[in-house]
């Protein structure tokens, strides 16, 4: 059972940084609602416990999956992504040229590529933001019915940018995987 | 831009406003810059930071500096005050709607005339 290096670098990527992160705005987004609950909050307080040492740690471990999901999307599978074949290459290491070698699989790039490629970058910076203010400005959080209101909106749109993105991501992989690279024996063979 | 109405008697949420509204203003043009790279070759060609991510390394890199220095700004100037905050957040969401939509193919090509 092999790995490519491609493979294991694209499974990082999407599984434990896009996969991670997707998972825990999810999460952060269940905290915000239930801290929106005014039954929990209260208007008039000014001053509020700062957040607990597990969430400041949830939070900031979030926000790098994020960023990390991003970069290496971007500095490191992408490149492989766009790569130009040399005449006569097998497109199959080159999945853009192989999407856009046939009119059925075009769209796979000049749309889905092209709307995840920018879109993703959304996420990071809506949940960095997010997180900022739940770890440095509780007390006003706590207070104002607007500032959590807003927050919580920015938070579903950093999960619908990561929805589209990851979910794009996913299904491109599927029509022309990024594969190549130094092979890993995983497991031993079978006959 | 446009001066956000200072409200007394309320705790300073200046510095939540201005890391909401810059994180919108950061988003807006990262879609801006993607439409603007998809239709000029030769701003593509000047956003090419990293030649083998291609246009996306300048594109993503200026958007997110812009973010930062103007949350920096906001900061500073707001870092006291107490705004607005329904104002400001409505301008926030409409900075970031336009930004997820620029991102979106076919709106964009909409603006290039594709």
């Amino acid at each position: 059972m092999e790995i490519t290096l491609r493979e294991l670098v694209t499974s990082i990527h999407g599984m434990l940084f896009g996969g991670f992160f997707l998972m825990a705005l999810f999460g952060a987004i269940v905290l915000l609602l239930d801290r929106s609950n005014p039954a929990r909050s209260n208007p008039d307080s000014t001053s509020a416990q700062p957040a607990s040492r597990w969430q400041t740690l949830y939070l900031i471990a979030m926000v790098a999956a994020g960023w990390a999901a991003v970069l290496s999307g971007a500095y490191v599978i992408y490149p492989w992504y766009r790569a130009v074949a040399p005449a006569g290459a097998d497109l199959a290491l080159y999945p853009q040229r192989l999407l856009m070698s046939h009119s059925t699989t075009t769209g796979w790039h000049n749309f889905g590529m092209e709307w995840k490629e920018h879109v993703a970058w959304i996420a990071p910076m809506a949940s960095t933001m997010v997180a900022w203010v739940l770890l440095k400005h509780r007390a006003a959080w706590n207070a104002h019915r607007p500032i959590r209101t807003t927050v919580l909106g920015f938070a579903a749109v950093a999960f619908l940018a990561a929805m589209i993105a990851g979910g794009w991501g996913a299904m491109i992989d599927k029509k022309a995987p990024v594969q190549g690279g130094q092979s890993f024996q995983l497991m031993g063979s079978t006959k | 831009m446009t001066e956000i109405q200072l409200v007394p008697q309320n705790p300073a949420n200046g510095p939540i406003a201005a890391a909401v509204l810059s994180c919108a203003i950061g988003c807006f043009l990262l879609g801006v810059l993607a439409v603007a790279a998809d239709g000029s070759k030769h701003l593509a060609n000047a956003l090419n930071f990293y030649h083998p991510t291609g246009p996306l390394s300048g594109v993503t890199t200026i958007a997110i500096a812009l973010w930062l220095f103007c949350w920096a700004v906001l900061a500073a100037r707001w870092r006291n005050k107490t705004l607005a905050f329904a104002k400001v957040s409505a301008f926030a969401f409409v900075f970031l709607a336009l930004g997820l939509l620029l991102t979106f193919p076919p709106f964009g090509d909409l603006f290039l005339g594709r």
